[in-house]
């Protein structure tokens, strides 16, 4: 290279320019993982936003979407006063309206509904990080129904977990990613726990000898890193698991003792078919669960200390009843041959020698004692150990998981691996997170429909049912909650079903509503299921030209979709416009080796005419006059608003949403009196409180005295001596079983009861996803699947400037072998049908794919003109939902009634389920035949700013007809069989 | 022309590990958030809410798959492209001006707006496509190293990092001086026999790449970008050769 001398003088560069005028902490809100930031400030607007080093979640990392967070602040999406809706719903045709004129229609409409029938009320409140607040608003307000968007999103992990070992994956554990030695990640996990995870990942891998294993039918994200990517077949995880199971089992590599002492799996059950007793433990005379005692040869209660009870024994007591152990009954279906790693590779599409030499792995992992850990620990029976002995295999698993009909039992068998060789909270596997591990079976049940005078819920709306009688039934027998929650249907919906309330409250089934309520859930988009249908359950009218869902309250920062739907617009201010409280009420952010909790505090002078909608339902609380929200004169209980509820509230005595800085000097935790300081105080130290478990409590949580102890005083568990046992046997779910072998006082109706025997299993098993068998003939050969971008956040992520022009347009991936097969070049528009719908979509070709897999980016399609887009935005021109494909109800051929399309147990949203077929679009193929729903709405500058405006509008624009593009192809009634099947 | 400084003693740098990027675009969108507001603001978007959004970004992340038709042993590559400081910078020697030069003090390659004319020659002559045209601004633009963060004492210690290291999750980006044999950075690169991107354009680059730990040596086959995200596509096939070599 040619260089020539004689340089110009380098400029002057301003190396150390002041950044900021001022720096405040507080929790991210660009998704679920709540990450602390620190927000550089100058002329008050944002300067740069930066991970907070010192905290617990992120320790100072940052990923795209925290960082982008500037631009969320500055997105021209934003609503920016109340609105009411002029023209026909979906039109997008409002008025503004002052916030008086607003809480005004709210409080009558709502007063109305509390006066006659208070669970008229539907409140769904979405993608809501304040859910101890607003659970316990709805449970004041006396509806049943509410939830948030948990029953679409995961709840199979979190009741799989917290039925089976006191704790779950999600976000509420995590693999000790320092002492592991193989993690093994099941399906897309991309999005809950983001940072940590990455973080871990990080860690893990600049660690020698160490692997990460990852089962996810798509290689792109985390799966990209992985030392080894299993190509699994959608929803046979739980399948592949079983075979590493029968492995272990054959292979005699079960940790015994682990078993014994910790789970309930040497406990005696009753085998005597067809009586009400069958199934459940024996019991002695006090009502304590019984053992074999090898000691004694002897029959005695679990509780007895210094006994040595069974794992293996089946014998006959003197009254002639057979008793086996909860193991052998295990252990008899998991040995069986349909478990053999030669069989199943076959159903899951790996090799046989994949499946052993994976077990195998597992078994190397687990009984490695390098990551033994010295330290001097004691259990609950007083027995002082030396170490903390490994098992350094660790697992994780989200909604790839979750997603599917067989996702409860699918969860519960990777924890029931988990329990086998005791890889749960010793070093190298996975560990509960602070609060957990809870003791099962665990309450609180749902609130019942007994009321208290004042008309509040006796409880809060969610809750954990332990029999039948947990069951929110009438006295009719008919469901209690607009979503047929805790119903013979659902029965363990612990997280609600928001996919079901639009469709049921549109059909009136099981009863009308008056007004459905929903917060920062977009469930006229990628929160539901049959898109395309859920548009038409919002604007249908009945004989009288009335909306059959007859008012509709919406609260969001954004003008997303459901906007357009609503009849009255409560616009939120950003996160970083208002208090907030991330409490271990709600969902935790405490790591494994101690709590933690955040608040958020107000960082930027609002500029618009929004209000924080917790400080809205503080005040529509205090207009209803509700329990709690204001005292016997009629005055507000938290006059200042959010921020004095966080500080002052007390759910029960000395237990408010935030642990730490409690007391009157701020210097207790857990339970302790208020503090008028305490937010202050949480600002000073980062917006955020933490605390550390001694070294001595941070493994084997369920049964360490020193942890438990700590638990205890903290108000997580209720007794420091005992044991918590794991449920590797579900007496639980043997009770249901059982109600439905025709036993107990409450018995699921007869066309339910082979559901409820077949999925009551108190042991998992695993069993097809059940839009496999739409497949019968080969109709829909490919499984169709969303991954998460790592830099979007469900449909928040569209209006961001910056995270749009990463990705603003979504493709089908594929492998190169079928697109070859259906001709299709990257960029060729295909058909792509289901039973359900049909869309179209463009495609691209990929290595990194189960063959028979095809998938998507997850919401990046954006109805036209919301978020702030323009009309040509590629997110509304050329993208699609795979919502659109999937049905609101499993397939006809599966029920004899209309049944949500859910996983059974639980009732989550079973959107993996998908199965389609492709084929190339040819000229012919118009909209005509398709149901995208990204048809316009008005534009928001186009929103009326004053009334005047709006009485301009042309008739056409009011007129009372259902909006043109659903008159077609939308069924104003009920699905029959017939016409679901002419789909 | 524009000359360089021979054998600057600290050369800054980063190191970037293949083996944890899981493509997350954290790095890109702190690189944009602290550059929106640095030395070299503003970081122009065009079209924010329209069809074909796009702005300066100094880092951008891609995607490839590597493949291997026969044996089904591809796998999934994240690489994040930004300024590489290179020793030997054509993109210096390039500019008839003297706007684009390198640092004495630490070799970080930077664009003096004042003096650059937007003749894009600069862009031309780099090989790895690391340069930003400000189209509003019609100045050419590119990664600082965070030059006003980095020695920035109005921020701890711990802070004074590029944002793209500050903000990685996964730990997969290193910062440091590579002209110092002894530092963490040359530690790393030597361990892991970290490599130069594309080293036959003789650019020299001061940023290393640390290659993805597995399979490799498995695919000899010409490697397939696939865009999972939408960056822009420019010099892709410079790319797709730089990650032909490194892998075969």
């Amino acid at each position: 290279m040619s260089k020539i001398k004689l340089l110009p003088p380098a400029p002057e560069v301003s190396l150390s320019s002041k950044i900021s005028d001022d720096v405040k902490t507080t929790t991210c809100y660009m998704c679920a993982c709540r990450c602390g930031i620190k927000v550089h400030l100058s002329d008050g607007k944002i300067r740069y936003i930066e991970g907070n080093p010192d905290h617990p979640v992120n320790g100072g990392v940052l990923c795209a979407k925290g960082s982008a967070g500037i631009m969320h602040q500055n997105s021209p999406g934003k609503l920016t006063k109340p609105l009411k809706r002029v023209g026909e719903r979906g039109k997008g045709e409002f008025v503004e309206i002052e916030w008086d004129e607003a809480l005004e229609i709210a409080t009558d409409w709502l007063g109305a509904v509390k006066r006659s029938n208070p669970k008229k009320l539907a409140f769904f409140t979405g993608r809501d990080q304040s859910q101890s607040f607003t659970g316990w608003w709805a449970s004041k307000f006396g509806t049943p129904n509410y939830a948030a968007h948990g029953g679409f999103c995961s709840v199979n992990m979190a009741a799989a977990g917290l039925y089976s070992i006191g704790g779950s994956f999600w976000e509420f554990g995590e693999p000790d990613f320092e002492n592991t030695k193989l993690f093994i990640m099941f399906g897309v996990a991309e999005d809950h726990d983001s940072n940590p995870i990455k973080i871990g990942l990080g860690k893990l891998k600049n660690r020698e000898n160490t692997k990460f294993i990852s089962v996810n039918p798509i290689r792109t994200g985390y799966s990209s890193i992985a030392d080894e990517w299993i190509a699994i077949k959608p929803g046979t995880d739980g399948l592949f698991v079983s075979s590493i199971i029968n492995y272990i089992l054959k292979e005699n590599k079960f940790d015994s003792e682990f078993l014994v002492k910790n789970t309930n799996s040497a406990w005696l059950v009753i085998d005597n078919p067809g009586t009400d007793q069958d199934g459940l433990f024996f019991r002695d005379k006090n009502g304590n669960p019984v053992c074999f005692d090898e000691n004694t040869n002897r029959v005695v209660s679990v509780k007895e200390k210094e006994i040595k009870p069974q794992l293996e024994k089946e014998f006959i007591i003197e009254n002639g009843l057979k008793l086996r152990t909860a193991f052998c009954k295990f252990k008899e279906r998991f040995n069986s041959q349909e478990f053999n790693p030669e069989i199943v590779a076959k159903e899951i599409g790996l090799s046989e020698e994949t499946i052993t030499r994976i077990s195998e792995e597992i078994i190397e992992a687990a009984y490695n004692s390098e990551s033994n850990i010295k330290q001097k620990w004691t259990d609950v029976d007083g027995v002082v150990h030396s170490e903390f002995k490994a098992r350094a295999v660790s697992f994780h698993a989200m909604r790839g998981i979750s997603a599917h009909t067989n996702g409860f039992h699918t969860c519960r068998i990777i924890h029931t691996l988990q329990m086998l060789i005791g890889a749960i909270d010793a070093p190298g596997s996975w560990r509960y997170k602070a609060p957990f591990p809870k003791p099962m079976p665990g309450g609180p049940a749902p609130a019942n429909i007994i009321k208290n005078d004042d008309g509040s819920l006796k409880g809060m709306p969610l809750g954990f049912p332990q029999s039948p009688d947990d069951l929110l039934l009438d006295e009719n027998d008919d469901p209690i909650r607009i979503d047929k929650a805790y119903t013979w249907e659902y029965p363990i919906a612990a997280h609600g079903l928001m996919h079901s309330v639009l469709r049921n409250a549109w059909l009136g089934d099981p009863y009308k509503i008056d007004v459905l309520f929903m917060y920062m859930a977009n469930m006229a988009w990628n929160s539901s299921m049959a898109t395309n249908n859920v548009h038409a359950y919002l604007t249908d009218k009945d004989e009288k030209g009335n909306y059959k869902i007859p008012k509709i309250i919406y609260s969001d920062a954004f003008y997303s979709e459901t906007v357009a739907y609503a009849d009255l617009v409560l616009p939120d201010t950003t996160y970083l416009e208002r208090w907030d409280c991330v409490s271990i009420l709600d969902r935790p952010i405490g790591s494994a080796d101690g709590p933690a909790d955040a608040i958020r505090q107000p960082i930027l002078e609002l500029d618009r005419d929004v209000r924080p909608f917790q400080d809205v339902l503080l005040k529509l609380g205090e207009r209803l006059k509700l329990p709690g929200f204001t005292d016997q004169n009629g005055n507000p209980t938290y006059p200042g608003g959010y921020s004095d509820y966080l500080a002052n509230h007390e759910r029960t005595p000395g237990v408010g949403p935030l642990a730490g800085f409690r007391g009157k000097d701020g210097n207790q935790i857990g339970i302790a009196e208020s503090n008028i300081q305490q937010l202050q105080k949480y600002i000073d130290n980062g917006c955020f409180w933490s605390d550390e478990f001694s070294e001595s409590a941070r493994y084997n949580k369920y049964e360490n005295s020193d942890y438990l102890q700590y638990a205890k005083k903290m108000g997580w568990v209720g007794s420091d001596d005992t044991r918590i046992t794991m449920q590797f046997y579900s007496e639980t779910f043997q009770k249901f079983r059982l109600a439905a072998e025709g036993h107990g006082k409450r018995q699921p109706p007869l066309q339910l009861r082979d559901r409820i025997k077949d999925f009551f299993d108190p042991i998992p098993f695993w069993y097809p996803p059940f839009e496999d068998s739409l497949n019968q003939n080969g109709d829909y050969p490919l499984h169709a699947v969303t991954q998460r971008p790592m830099h979007m956040y469900h449909s928040w992520g569209g209006q961001n400037q910056w995270l749009r022009q990463i990705t603003s347009e979504n493709f089908l991936f594929m492998h190169r072998d079928l697109a070859k097969k259906h001709d299709l070049k990257d960029g060729d528009w295909a058909i792509l049908k289901s039973a359900h719908n049909q869309i179209r979509v463009r495609v691209k070709s990929m290595d990194g794919v189960n063959k028979n897999t095809v998938w998507t980016w997850n919401a990046i399609a954006k109805k036209k003109n919301t978020w702030g887009l323009d009309d040509n935005a590629r997110e509304s021109k050329d993208s699609f939902l795979l919502n659109d494909l999937i049905s609101d109800l499993l397939p006809i051929n599966l029920s004899k009634q209309d049944y949500a399309n859910s996983d059974p147990v639980t009732g989550q949203a079973a959107w993996y389920d998908l199965r389609v077929s492709i084929r190339k679009s040819i000229k012919q193929d118009d909209n005509s035949i398709l149901s995208n729903t990204i048809s316009a709405i008005k534009p928001i500058n186009q929103v009326f700013s004053k009334l005047s405006k709006a009485i301009d509008v042309p008739k056409d624009k009011v007129s009372s007809k259902a909006p043109e593009e659903f008159k077609e192809k939308v069924p104003h009634k009920p699905h029959s069989r017939k016409e679901f099947q002419n789909d | 022309m524009t000359s360089l400084h021979n054998n600057n003693k600290i050369k800054l740098g980063l190191v970037i590990d293949l083996d944890i990027c899981v493509g997350c675009h954290a790095c890109a969108v702190s690189c944009k958030e602290w550059n929106s507001g640095g030395h070299s603001a503003p970081l122009t978007d065009l079209n924010t809410s329209g069809e074909n959004p796009d702005g300066v970004w100094f880092n951008r992340v891609h995607t490839f798959e590597i493949l291997d038709e026969e044996s089904d042993n591809g796998y999934t590559l994240n690489f994040p492209r930004s300024c590489l400081h290179c020793d030997d910078a054509p993109c210096v020697t390039v500019c008839p001006t003297g706007a684009s030069y390198k640092r004495e003090e630490d070799g970080i390659v930077l664009v003096n707006p004042d003096a650059c004319i937007g003749c894009k020659l600069c862009s031309w002559a780099c090989p790895y496509g690391a340069r930003e045209y400000d189209q509003v601004e019609k100045v050419m633009k590119k990664c600082t190293l965070c030059v006003d963060k980095i020695y920035n004492s109005n921020l701890p210690e711990e802070s004074r990092v590029p944002a793209c290291v500050s903000a990685c999750p996964t730990g997969a980006r290193s910062f440091g001086d590579l002209g110092d044999s002894n530092s963490q950075v040359s530690k790393l690169v030597e361990e892991r026999k970290g490599v130069d991107l594309m080293p036959e354009q003789e650019t020299k680059p001061v940023n290393k790449y640390l290659l993805p730990k597995r399979r490799l040596g498995n695919t000899r086959n010409a490697p397939r970008m696939n865009n999972f995200n939408n960056l822009e596509n420019k010099k892709l096939n410079i790319l797709e050769r730089f990650v032909d070599k490194i892998l075969s």
